[in-house]
């Protein structure tokens, strides 16, 4: 009874989730076929599907997705140690919060892609430019929710840690660190999310490389099927990325 | 006072906060001593100050007037000596209950073999054998307070502060966990300061109690309980058991209704000036 409800209660989401998917498939193939939908803007799925061996046979798949997913390491790599890094200087840093912390925010809200055309100067048509931007678009996130992770920390932990003698370092390591690390990684999640947005979009833009270069191009070409099975490649970058940094997270901090 | 050497001095402390309203005082001249091995509950209404007393105690607040002394040495901040137990959920969520339970060993330097095999012994001293690789989010209430119970006398403090340990726990986890308290006090001899506004825990548990007068709290009392040791909870069906709880409600009575009547003139100056 209870290895079956476990059993349950992992495969029952993944099932319903799948199944979601598959009514979306079917409604909307249904809709564009009776013509509810118009299929020179939304192709039918089943083509969708279809063109997704023409996609990885013809268009080289491969080494664009593994271009694009490693920048989007890179960039994720970058913005976690600085983004970390930065989160704790302002919360250990009262005066830096303070001065900095509205600009932060507002910078989260900021269009850096549009400043493609600088990068391209300071770092030429090369990957790093690709790589930075993305950096910059997505490291307030991280900033903000590291330093929202340590003001958070209930007072009752500090106490028991300052009850046991800890030193300043101790008591972030043992205590400080790991009791944010949830919001930290709801940060890190969310930069990586700006970071993969803008390292498609800047490589729509420059004509560089990667998945981005490549809907850019099959939508040149108004091959839509092949535009949107690319981008379901971006959104399995995207889903990689998210489950990875689930496993890191939980083991960083069992027992949530 | 006890005749013995005591373990713990606490001489004329005054602790005052700035507030909007002026400059509060939680705590005013309160001095008392507690003999190792002793049991000694404060006692007083919600505001009174005790908290504010025993986070000096534990050297978790500073800026007061007065001296804390342990063991002869006087203390400003936390002591190696002792060790607290809060109200709040104090365990860490990402640990299990062994690893809760010997963080302060962890922080103490001892390897992790022997650490653990220390641990496992406060672990089944509070009852949670076979719990110990669970992580907190798995247990109950009341179990999660003894993780953060064996965690402190893993430290092995020679006095142990608790706050209001109990206060979020149902009646009968309460008086179930007093008995624990109650049998691990007698087997380590262990020197507890208890804060608390719950009557029967403060005569369950307790050698002497000392009764605070509401804000600003001073000494008002000190009673000395003088029913046998061991003890259950079998304890609160005696006669005796009964007269202690009267006679401590007898004195804290009358600052409880202090203590309710100036919660009801702060929240009607309050209505007063929204309107």
């Amino acid at each position: 009874m209870t290895t079956r409800a476990s059993i349950g209660r992992r495969f029952v989401p993944v099932a319903f989730g799948t199944a979601c998917l598959l009514v979306l498939f079917v409604l909307v193939e249904a809709l564009v076929r009776i013509g509810t939908i118009n299929p020179f803007i939304v192709p039918l799925p089943s083509e969708i599907v279809l063109s997704f061996k023409r996609i990885v046979v013809e268009e080289k798949i491969l080494p664009r997705f593994l271009l694009t997913c490693g920048e989007a390491l890179m960039a994720s790599l970058m913005l976690s140690v600085a983004g970390i890094a930065l989160g704790v200087l302002l919360h250990r840093k009262r005066i830096v919060r303070l001065a900095t912390e509205t600009w932060i925010a507002a910078m989260a809200s900021a269009p850096i892609v549009l400043m493609y055309p600088l990068f391209l100067v300071i770092f030429g048509r090369s990957a790093w430019t690709i790589i930075m931007i993305a950096f910059v678009a997505a490291l307030p996130p991280v900033i903000l929710k590291t330093l929202e992770g340590l003001s958070s920390t209930r007072t009752v932990l500090i106490n028991v840690g300052r009850s046991f003698n800890l030193t300043p370092s101790q008591l972030y390591w043992k205590i400080l660190f790991p009791s944010s690390l949830p919001t930290i990684f709801v940060g890190v999640r969310l930069g990586m999310i700006f970071a993969l947005i803008n390292i498609v979009g800047v490589e729509f833009l420059i004509n560089f490389g990667g998945l981005g270069q490549l809907v850019n191009e099959l939508s040149e070409r108004y091959d839509l099927p092949g535009t949107y099975a690319a981008i379901c490649f971006v959104i399995m970058v995207s889903v990689m990325f998210f489950i990875a940094t689930e496993r890191i997270e939980r083991w960083l901090r069992p027992g949530s | 006072m006890p005749t013995a050497d005591p373990i713990l001095v606490v001489e004329n402390i005054v602790k005052r906060f700035e507030t909007p309203d002026g400059v509060l005082t939680a705590v005013e001249d309160v001095s008392f001593a507690v003999a190792p091995g002793e049991f000694l509950a404060v006692i007083g209404p919600s505001g009174c100050g005790k908290s504010t007393l025993l986070n000096v105690i534990g050297g978790l607040l500073d800026g007061y007037d007065g001296r804390v002394m342990v063991g002869g040495e006087t203390v400003r901040g936390p002591h190696p000596s002792v060790g607290m137990i809060f109200q709040e959920e104090s365990t860490f969520p990402w640990r299990t209950v062994i690893d809760n339970v010997a963080f302060p060993l962890e922080i103490a330097g001892m390897a992790k073999a022997e650490r653990l095999e220390k641990a496992r012994h406060f672990v089944e001293m509070v009852g949670l054998d076979g719990f110990e690789r669970r992580y907190p989010a798995e247990l109950s209430g009341g179990m999660r307070q003894r993780v953060s119970m064996a965690r402190t006398l893993a430290s092995e403090p020679k006095i142990m502060l608790m706050d209001e340990p109990f206060a979020a726990l149902d009646e009968q986890t309460r008086l179930l966990l007093g008995d624990k308290v109650l049998q691990i006090q007698q087997d380590l001899k262990q020197t507890t300061l208890l804060i608390t506004h719950n009557l029967t825990e403060a005569v369950q548990l307790s050698d002497r109690i000392l009764v605070m007068t509401y804000r600003p709290g001073k000494t008002k009392r000190i009673v000395e309980i003088k029913l046998p040791r061991p003890r259950t909870s079998e304890i609160v069906g005696s006669d005796d058991f009964g007269r202690y709880v009267a006679q401590i409600w007898s004195d804290l009575r009358e600052e409880a209704s202090k203590g309710l009547k100036d919660d009801e003139s702060r929240v009607a100056r309050a209505g007063g000036k929204r309107r």
